[in-house]
């Protein structure tokens, strides 16, 4: 029953997820959108780090030159906001060839700190730019939300002020981005590069005898994911409105909480940083006048599923009910000519 | 009957150590050869130079006509030699049926070997389909690997070792899909040190000892002191 019913719950909660600029208050709107944020962050490092075996600490750079080229996109070129966070995925995906080229040279640790070095890099880099603010960054010029493609339409729709209008529309891309994102893993993941992803992470040598070929398949997810991750840099810092070199790379907020996200949620599982997110959000709204406490209870907790659950919350309730919405097993191609045995 | 697999004077060397010295060797289609020898006696590292894995310093191989000598080994794979490596090295994470399919990775096109056929072949692995293919016991790990390599629809299949560590009532189990493999127009080369297995399934048998080819015939042409001198190095004078 479950197995029936689990795509209907799924479906009607993502009606309720569209609908929520209509029904709900803006506040909440805002906050949905952090929390997307942070899901569409954590399920590309999940794809990254839990299903290609590469630990970059170094993906504020493609949030960081996704929302530096957005911005460059509207003050430099005068484009549409829009248009400039597909620019500013291209940027990031761009990036990301100089950055593999140096970075898998590395392994392991030494590939964590390679890209969070680059990263870093960038930081610096993009600080001297003088035309968007160098080290203490710009904002968007006024208007620049109403103006976007869309908002006087939303705005009509809903009937609210045209802030909202531009919130709401921001908020559906990035539900958007999410949905998208979830369905192109899972169909990646069960494609045959999916299969041979989990044999690299299994033994590289293996692999490579069976003919499947680590570094591009690597590379593949190495530039997907910073492409969709240019995208959702961009998006952010649409709605923050303002850029500053620290936090548009800064390893906190967009690295070391996903990472959080997606190791307490279950790494190497597709709806790891989903459950991920939800208990960060949770944890972070209960604990949020406690302060310092806060940090402190999220390293523990990160901690003891470390060790007591190795694949996260996630990997916990498969584990103990068998129950797996979204199995990444995979089947035998159909083929189309009859089959020739007894 | 054309030889697919020629090599000629074939020589490789781990750093300084000379671990083969000239060996020849051809394969003709639909035949299978047998390399038996010793430990230490190049087996393992003639089949890792075929594969493009162990570096070649001087001889050729040439696969129905064309020079794979130092070819990638990735490439080696898609022109259709596939290898049944010494110790399985099944996939841990994956189920019997994915370790089957990834062997498809480097496939072009359609060819006899499917997963159904393989099913056929080894019914166990249909059963244990789902199973994580470490958890079968190692002979029905050594029918996975077969399988696995089979799945590329290789011209030359190169098994490394099959009956290592493995019950004789196994191995047996596991040599008598051979005829089958045989059947499907598979060309094969068994490294074995399980002598008596080897002189069953083979057309012909070359022993080694310290990288060369000490004694080549038919198993019927081959008498048991003949093989034993080339195994053991003993010189009956």
């Amino acid at each position: 029953m479950s197995r029936s019913l689990s795509p209907l719950i799924a479906l009607f909660a993502l009606a309720v997820l569209y609908a929520l600029p209509a029904i709900a208050p803006r506040a909440m709107v805002q906050d949905l959108f952090g929390i997307l944020t942070l899901l569409v962050l954590a399920m590309n490092w999940n794809l990254l780090a839990g299903f290609a075996g590469l630990v970059s600490v170094g993906q504020q750079a493609f949030v960081g030159i996704g929302a530096y080229a957005m911005f460059a996109a509207i003050i430099l070129m005068g484009l549409d906001p829009l248009v400039g966070v597909v620019i500013g995925g291209i940027a990031a995906a761009v990036f990301a060839v100089p950055m593999a080229f140096f970075a898998f040279r590395l392994n392991g640790a030494y590939f964590a700190i390679g890209t969070w070095v680059v990263a870093d890099i960038a930081r610096l880099a993009i600080s001297q730019w003088k035309a968007l603010g160098g080290g203490t960054g710009t904002s968007l010029p006024k208007g620049t939300a109403k103006e976007m493609a869309f908002v006087d339409g939303i705005k009509e729709m809903l009937d609210v002020s045209t802030a909202a209008a531009a919130d709401a529309l921001t908020y559906w891309l990035m539900l958007s981005l999410a949905v998208a994102m979830l369905v192109a893993s899972y169909i990646f993941l069960r494609s045959r590069m999916g299969l041979g992803l989990q044999a690299i992470r299994d033994n590289e040598n293996a692999a490579r005898s069976v003919g499947v070929d680590p570094l591009k398949l690597k590379a593949a997810v190495f530039l997907l994911t910073a492409f969709a991750t240019g995208l959702c840099g961009a998006l952010a810092f649409i709605q923050i409105t303002r850029v500053t070199p620290d936090a548009a790379f800064s390893v906190i907020d967009w690295t070391a909480f996903v990472i959080f996200i997606t190791v307490i949620g279950g790494i190497g599982t597709l709806p790891g940083p989903i459950v991920g997110v939800v208990v960060f959000y949770a944890l972070q709204r209960a604990l949020a006048d406690y302060g310092t406490i806060y940090l402190i209870v999220l390293g523990c907790l990160g901690i003891a599923v470390m060790l007591f659950a190795r694949r996260g919350l996630w990997g916990l309730f498969t584990d103990r009910t068998g129950i797996d919405p979204l199995p990444l097993r995979h089947r035998p191609p159909r083929v189309a000519k009859p089959s020739h045995s007894a | 009957m054309s030889a697919l697999l020629t090599i000629a004077g074939l020589t490789a060397h781990y750093g300084d150590f000379q671990a083969l010295f000239g060996v020849d060797l051809t394969l003709d289609q639909g035949q299978t050869v047998a390399i038996i020898g010793a430990n230490g006696a190049g087996k393992t590292t003639l089949m890792r130079a075929i594969t493009g894995v162990a570096k070649v310093t001087a001889g050729s191989v040439r696969l129905a006509g064309e020079e794979i000598t130092r070819s990638p080994a990735p490439d080696i794979l898609t022109r259709g030699v596939a290898m049944v490596p010494e110790g399985r090295k099944l996939f841990p994470s994956l189920t019997v049926e994915e370790n089957l399919l990834i062997g498809a990775h480097a496939r072009r096109g359609n060819g006899f070997w499917t997963l159904e056929r393989i099913q056929t072949l080894f019914p166990i692995l249909k059963e244990r389909r789902l199973s994580p293919g470490t958890a079968l016991s190692g002979g029905q790990q050594q029918m996975v690997a077969i399988g696995r390599a089979l799945m590329s629809n290789p011209q030359v299949l190169l098994c490394d070792e099959l009956s290592l560590g493995l019950a004789p009532v196994v191995i047996k189990e596991i040599y008598a899909a051979f005829p089958q493999i045989k059947d499907s127009g598979t060309s094969i080369i068994v490294v074995e040190q399980d002598i008596s297995q080897a002189l069953r399934v083979a057309d012909h048998v070359h022993c080694m000892m310290e990288g060369r080819i000490t004694l080549s015939g038919r198993p019927s042409e081959l008498s048991r002191d003949a093989i034993h001198d080339a195994y053991f190095g003993v010189n009956h004078a």
